[in-house]
């Protein structure tokens, strides 16, 4: 029989003071934010801790914590898969509102302004996140043949303190708290207690990475950790913030006007190039070679794309800010770094592609597979459209405008949310035993679907930004502007509802995978044991 | 210097110490100068911290989620100069903590809004905008003109500024309550406030409470209105 062990003690009493600081903001909170989260904080405490006994309890003696952890990895694939479903449902109410204004409501907690945040925190940090936290943990585990480092609970900790940090950022949005900041919008409380969970993430990552039983750390795990370590730095660079009071949940940034601009989109744009790319390249560099069947393509290439591309990412913030108040020099820098960007984006992309090489045949019956290239395709379009889009004159026109939306969104649909398709597809048969998905026809459905809707989303915000562009800038034969705001706004109309028409198509895609999912998790198990020796004791 | 990949590949510790060095440098190149250059914020006269009832309009603003459809950045394009007015100067953010720059135009720019519109228009705006824009696809605010504007913590809220580099003298910070009522009460006498508060602009208020559509109302209206353009001595504008 063994004792309560140390770590998980230690976890425990974090939680402990946690709960403790929960309860001292909330009894001297001066607003509502602070208040119900102090609250919250507080109850999370309180459960953790109350969870953490009753299973020492239960189990005393027996937690032989042998294998693969792959609880964790369930748990954030089944987070995953509702936050993409929330995110999307989001993405469709705002697409709508824009359509129909009258849709907002005109009550402060559903206008568009409180509500977008909720839909981008959902869609990258609650989504996305969940799904590189499930797909980095199930891989660095297998690639470096070493179970999870720090153990059952600290992986507990990490899982629960994130959906606790979403749920509570989510909420913060609605009540009216925001940083004003774009992607950034947590308040300062929030952003502490986010730092706290990804420190812990880091640790868990690099622990394993470093008890590998592999001579060489895999080329996934280097992106995963180029994404892990970034995000750190940017997380905290963009947001140090001065409280009002600690009992207030509202802060000032540290800087200012253009200081602070380029702060945000060096923060912002690499919340593209790392959340967004590196980590999800990861995921690429892991579960094409494993679907298919094939070793990577060039080793050479992984090694030039991973140095270049992490290098390059970081400048590229400035062409946020063409023609704005930020020097010329900072402009054109980021301006020269993001063309040069295209090259270990296409290098990544040529390596993901040609992994396939005589395996195209299994894009005919492994639909998982079929996000996963379809997702690279749309990885290498973006990626193109991206640099072309920096040029300052191609800016001059689409910066501000419904292009900007559309680019976005070819990379977060095609390529995020594809790649992770692909990996669930891959992922629940492998967790839950099953030989095989429910159904691969209704995948093949979730696929078709989900591609029409990103046609027809990317293609009508093309029209709607390029028009909204041409029509801000169309001068009439006396030399008077055109067209005043307003009528650039009633023309994009019908654009508008056509992106809304591809959003449902992409939710109902993920409904039908949802049910796919949950009748492949539920089907007879199949035997098949987990090929792993289990660490010897002492380890 | 020449390392073979497989050094970092085999050593965890290496492959960090690289990784960090290689995202570090950017960041420090782009960010760092801004910093230190000079002229990267130029030497205008008119820029002031924004009044009490400015500063907590600017704060429902943020709060709203304003800057995700309007922009309060021109850039020196003909087009936006012509539409919007003179092209934005960094001076005219530099007390803005957050910027609200903003990145998308579901609505046209606000950097130069202020004075613009009459009062009337924009209470009548915030409260249904398709009333007086009928394609606006702008939200209803009529609920900032029930709130009443939350003052309790209005001295925090200042000092915090202040802490961040906003130049609030004390003399602004201890009458700050007065200055914000004083601007949304057309009976009060403001010459304390535009003394301190050059081109603030009074907002007629309800007549029993301050709201918080008063506070977003007088924000509006300073918004691009504190450099004057045509002052000789703000004529060498350069980057």
């Amino acid at each position: 029989m063994r004792g309560i062990r140390a770590g998980d003690a230690a976890i425990g009493l974090l939680v402990a003071t946690l709960g403790l600081i929960g309860l001292i903001q909330a009894a001297g909170a001066t607003d509502d934010e602070i208040y119900v989260f102090g609250l919250s904080l507080l109850t999370f405490a309180v459960v953790f801790d109350f969870g953490l006994l009753k299973r020492h309890f239960d189990t005393v003696g027996q937690w032989p914590e042998d294998g693969y952890n792959e609880t964790i990895v369930k748990k954030f694939l089944i987070a995953a898969v509702f936050w993409a479903v929330v995110a999307f449902l989001m993405g469709v109410v705002l697409a709508a509102q824009l359509s129909w204004p009258a849709l907002n409501l005109g009550i402060s907690f559903t206008n568009f302004g409180r509500l977008r945040p909720v839909h981008t925190s959902a869609a990258i940090f609650a989504f996305g996140g969940s799904a590189l936290f499930s797909t980095s943990f199930y891989v660095v585990q297998r690639t470096c043949r070493a179970r999870l480092f720090g153990g059952e609970t600290l992986a507990n900790f990490i899982f629960w303190g994130y959906q606790f940090f979403i749920v509570m950022a989510a909420l913060s949005y609605v009540m009216g708290f925001s940083q004003g900041q774009e992607y950034a919008e947590p308040e300062w409380h929030l952003d502490l207690f986010l730092t706290l969970i990804w420190v812990l993430y880091a640790l868990v990552f690099i622990g394993t990475v470093v008890k590998r039983q592999e001579p060489h750390i895999y080329v996934a795990n280097w992106f995963y950790m180029g994404f892990i370590l970034t995000i750190a730095v940017l997380h905290i660079g963009n947001n140090i913030a001065m409280p009002v009071s600690f009992f207030t949940a509202k802060s000032y940034n540290i800087a200012s006007g253009v200081q602070n601009a380029m702060i945000q989109w060096w923060y912002g744009h690499n919340a593209v190039g790392f959340f967004l790319t590196a980590g999800f390249l990861g995921m690429m560099y892991y579960f094409i070679p494993k679907a298919a069947g094939r070793p990577i393509y060039s080793y050479r290439l992984s090694i030039v794309h991973f140095w270049s591309l992490i290098f390059m990412y970081i400048w590229a913030g400035p062409h946020h800010l063409h023609y704005t108040a930020l020097p010329d020099w900072t402009q054109n820098l980021g301006m020269a770094f993001s063309v040069m960007l295209w090259m270990p984006s296409w290098g990544g992309m040529i390596n993901g592609l040609m992994t396939l090489s005589g395996a195209w045949d299994k894009l005919r019956t492994d639909p998982g597979l079929r996000f996963s290239v379809t997702a690279v395709g749309f990885y290498g379009m973006s990626t193109f459209e991206g640099p072309v889009m920096s040029i300052r004159p191609v800016n001059a026109l689409s910066h501000y405008t419904d292009w900007g939306i559309g680019h976005v969104h070819s990379g977060t649909l095609g390529w995020v949310a594809f790649i992770s398709f692909g990996a669930i597809y891959y992922l629940v048969p492998a967790l839950w035993k099953r030989t095989g998905l429910y159904s691969v026809r209704l995948a093949s459905w979730h696929y078709w679907i989900a591609t029409l809707g990103i046609v027809l989303y990317i293609t009508s915000m093309w029209v709607a930004g390029i028009m909204q562009g041409l029509m801000w800038r169309a001068y009439d034969a006396f030399g008077f502007l055109q067209y005043s705001f307003a009528e650039s706004v009633s023309a994009v109309h019908p654009f508008y509802v056509i992106r809304l028409t591809g959003g449902v198509c992409f939710l109902i895609g993920a409904l039908i995978m949802v049910y796919n999912l949950i009748r492949t998790a539920r089907g007879t198990a199949t035997e098949t044991t987990v090929g792993f020796v289990p660490v010897p004791a002492g380890e | 210097m020449f390392i073979r990949h497989e050094t970092l590949e085999r050593n965890a510790f290496l492959f960090i110490v690289f990784t960090v060095l290689v995202i570090a440098i950017g960041g420090l190149v782009e960010v760092i100068p801004l910093f230190t250059i000079e002229t990267t914020v130029e030497h205008v006269t008119g820029v002031r911290p924004y009044s009490p009832l400015e500063a907590r309009g600017r704060d429902i603003y943020v709060r709203e989620g304003c800057y995700v459809c309007h922009s309060q950045m021109i850039r020196a394009l003909r087009d936006e100069v012509e539409r919007y007015g003179h092209y934005s100067i960094a001076a005219e953010s530099m007390y803005d903590h957050p910027f609200q720059w903003g990145s998308k135009r579901i609505g046209p720019d606000l950097a130069r809004v202020g004075g613009k519109y009459s009062n009337d228009w924009h209470y009548a705006h915030l409260t249904n905008a398709q009333s007086v824009v009928p394609e606006s696809l702008m939200p209803h605010y009529a609920f900032l003109a029930h709130t009443p504007l939350e003052q309790n913590d209005l001295t925090a809220r200042l000092k915090a500024q202040r802490t961040v580099g906003v130049p609030y003298t004390d003399d602004m910070i201890a009458n700050a309550g007065a200055d914000l009522r004083a601007q949304a009460d057309p009976a009060a006498d403001t010459a304390a406030l535009l003394k301190r508060y050059p081109k603030a602009v009074a907002v007629p208020g309800n007549g029993q409470y301050v709201t918080e559509m008063d506070a977003l109302v007088a924000y509006l209206q300073v918004l691009g209105t504190m450099v004057d353009f045509a002052d000789p001595a703000n004529e060498k504008l350069h980057q």
